[in-house]
């Protein structure tokens, strides 16, 4: 049900490379397993609300007041590439 | 004087406390345990008890509830300057500049890190293969998997390496490998426990918990893991329940306990020999005083579809900030751009299983897909979120395997993705209600643990861990792997008040720690 093209185009909104010879393995899984997943399909739903937290109308936001956040030589000191001020990137033209 | 490693959280506790142990001679003991370790259960050992403070720059104070009580930690739980890579080549070498507040409160009671533990990659998996650390093996029987995503946490807590272990739960992940172990696992109320500074899987589903030697402990710990609201984390509700605070359960009787069994989670699948030890723990909690009834969850077979949409969802949006840019690895692209950067990065960094589930939940959250996966799993959600609440008009507990079957072998089920998620089907149900649930060992099926699932209503967790107490003593199970081949089932007898200091089992390699 996932073809080749599919795997691809879903790669490329991932931002994951895919070597060729992983391209096929990837289609016949993802089909597999969606194909077990496919039982939501027969239940009926409709008028039922989406639930994307549980309890979370019993949380709150913090108050919307400034405070200190990570200093910037702590925020920088796990990049693979920092500059003085910043995370250092190739072009995204290159 | 006894081996300090034979106590559990509670009772090192109170000899710190006392006096009759040092800090540093308890941190010691499992400093050495652990680092003859043959399980692969630990990713980083503290060199000493200094190391396993984070940016704490005192030793803990002896007033303090935990004070000097060394603990295992899940890698993915960040730990100011401990390496921290959630058992991935993606983030290997990464030291965080924070703490996690689970953590935190943690080391606020008294505790210390000991170790980082071995879990799968970003907490996907359920039998602990999926780690850029190699396999973690079950202390019971090392052909054995642990069981997963805490799998290092379970097998160090079940190998006496640490008195007890922090791990986290999406969908079975402290509850699964608890089971597979022998030991106590903690799931709490969603919300119950901050998220802040743990690498993030699945959000609306991730939760922290205790892995114990046994129930007083899972107490203890999550006493200090919850606590108020966390301001770092929106999803943080704090500690809610009826009592101002979790006490350590006493409970021997389960009188006017009503517990209810949903069929539905009986089926197909459930192993005969873990069958016969659930039945088993049924009758003993009946004879206690429970009411044991049959209930309905219509929609527990829809959980593990929904889960394993959700989820994985949730995990592509989560996962896409490992970018090369701005923490862990990069690849190494010459003159490639921006784009080839992010997708070699990616591409080396992650793990089979972690790409096919970032693929699943982005093809579920495409345009197109999005009505029929995402928002559909999301109904199922309701659903059953509805059916705990209408179950829980009846019954204070529910009560299921933990595990449809005991720990299987390495390699078993690594080419067989559906095989091995079926491995949550008992556990994923309560996750989606977001309700706490706790697994104990109930018993033993081919010499392997067998664990009993007990879950209640939102912020339940002192009935849960009153009637686990209960049901703990009753059991008297010996959580000592060593012996645990020539055992039998469940075993009779009763335990003395501290009848679970046995499970700090002697190392079954004999290299007894000081």
């Amino acid at each position: 049900m996932i073809d080749r093209d599919t795997v691809l185009h879903v790669a490329t909104l991932s931002r994951l490379e895919l070597r060729d010879d992983e391209i096929e393995p990837m289609a016949r899984e993802l089909s597999a397993v969606l194909g077990h997943l496919e039982t939501i399909g027969e239940l009926d739903l409709d008028g039922v609300e989406p639930t994307a937290h549980v309890l979370v109308e019993r949380s709150a936001l913090r108050a919307d007041e400034p405070r200190p956040s990570l200093p910037r030589e702590q925020a920088l000191d796990q990049a693979p590439d920092a500059s003085d001020d910043g995370f250092r990137v190739p072009s995204p033209q290159a | 004087m006894t081996d300090p490693t034979s106590l559990s959280v509670v009772e090192a506790a109170s000899a710190l406390r006392r006096g009759d142990l040092s800090q540093d001679e308890l941190f010691g003991a499992y400093r050495e345990r652990a680092a003859a370790d043959d399980t692969n259960s630990f990713t980083w050992l503290a060199d000493d008890l200094q190391a396993g403070l984070g940016d704490r720059d005192a030793a803990p104070g002896t007033d303090r509830p935990l004070a000097g009580v060394p603990l295992a930690v899940k890698d993915l739980f960040c730990v100011t300057g401990v390496p921290t890579a959630s058992a991935s080549n993606l983030l290997r070498g990464y030291l965080p500049p924070y703490t996690a507040t689970a953590i935190a409160r943690l080391q606020d009671a008294g505790a210390t890190v000991l170790g980082k533990t071995n879990q799968d990659e970003f907490a996907m998996g359920s039998s602990n293969e999926n780690s850029a650390f190699g396999p973690v093996l079950n202390p019971w029987d090392r052909t054995k998997v642990p069981g997963g995503s805490s799998g290092g946490s379970a097998a160090a807590v079940a190998a006496g390496l640490a008195p007890a272990a922090i791990g986290t739960d999406t969908g079975g992940s402290v509850r699964q490998p608890a089971a597979l172990c022998g030991v106590v696992g903690l799931k709490p109320t969603y919300g119950s426990v901050s998220r802040y500074g743990m690498i993030a899987f699945a959000s609306s589903l991730d939760q922290a918990g205790p892995i114990t030697r046994n129930v007083e402990d899972a107490a203890a710990l999550f006493r200090a893991m919850t606590g108020p609201a966390d301001p770092n984390d929106m999803t943080s509700i704090g500690w809610t329940g009826n009592s101002p605070e979790i006490d350590l359960p006493t409970a021997e009787r389960l009188d006017g306990v009503r517990i209810g069994v949903p069929t539905e989670l009986l089926g197909e699948g459930i192993e005969p020999g873990v069958r016969a030890s659930f039945d088993a723990a049924l009758a003993t909690a009946e004879s206690l005083g429970a009411t044991i009834v049959e209930v309905a969850l219509p929609h527990a077979r829809h959980a593990l579809s929904a889960y394993y949409l959700l989820a994985p969802a949730e995990a592509s949006s989560n996962l896409a900030r490992f970018d090369g840019v701005r923490y862990g690895n990069r690849a190494d692209i010459g003159q490639g751009g921006l784009v080839e950067l992010y997708t070699k990065t990616r591409h080396d960094g992650f793990g089979p299983e972690v790409k096919r589930r970032i693929m699943l939940g982005t093809y579920a959250l495409s345009s197109g897909f999005y009505d029929a996966y995402y928002r559909r799993a999301q109904q199922v959600r309701t659903k059953i979120v509805e059916d705990f609440a209408a179950v829980h008009q009846e019954v204070d507990l529910i009560a299921t395997p933990t595990s449809p079957t005991v720990a299987w072998g390495l390699g078993e089920r690594t080419d067989d993705p559906i095989a091995m998620y079926q491995a949550d089907v008992t556990t994923l149900p309560q996750s989606l209600a977001g309700v706490p649930a706790i697994s104990i060992p109930c018993g033993l099926s081919d010499g392997l643990p067998v664990g009993l699932q007990l879950s209640g209503a939102a912020f339940s967790e002192q009935a849960i861990l009153d009637a686990a107490h209960a049901l703990e003593l009753a059991f008297a199970f010996d959580g000592s792997p060593a012996r645990g081949a020539d055992s039998g089932s469940v075993r009779d007898g009763s335990a003395t008040a501290s009848g679970v200091a046995e499970l700090g089992a002697p190392d079954p390699t004999g290299k007894d720690a000081a």
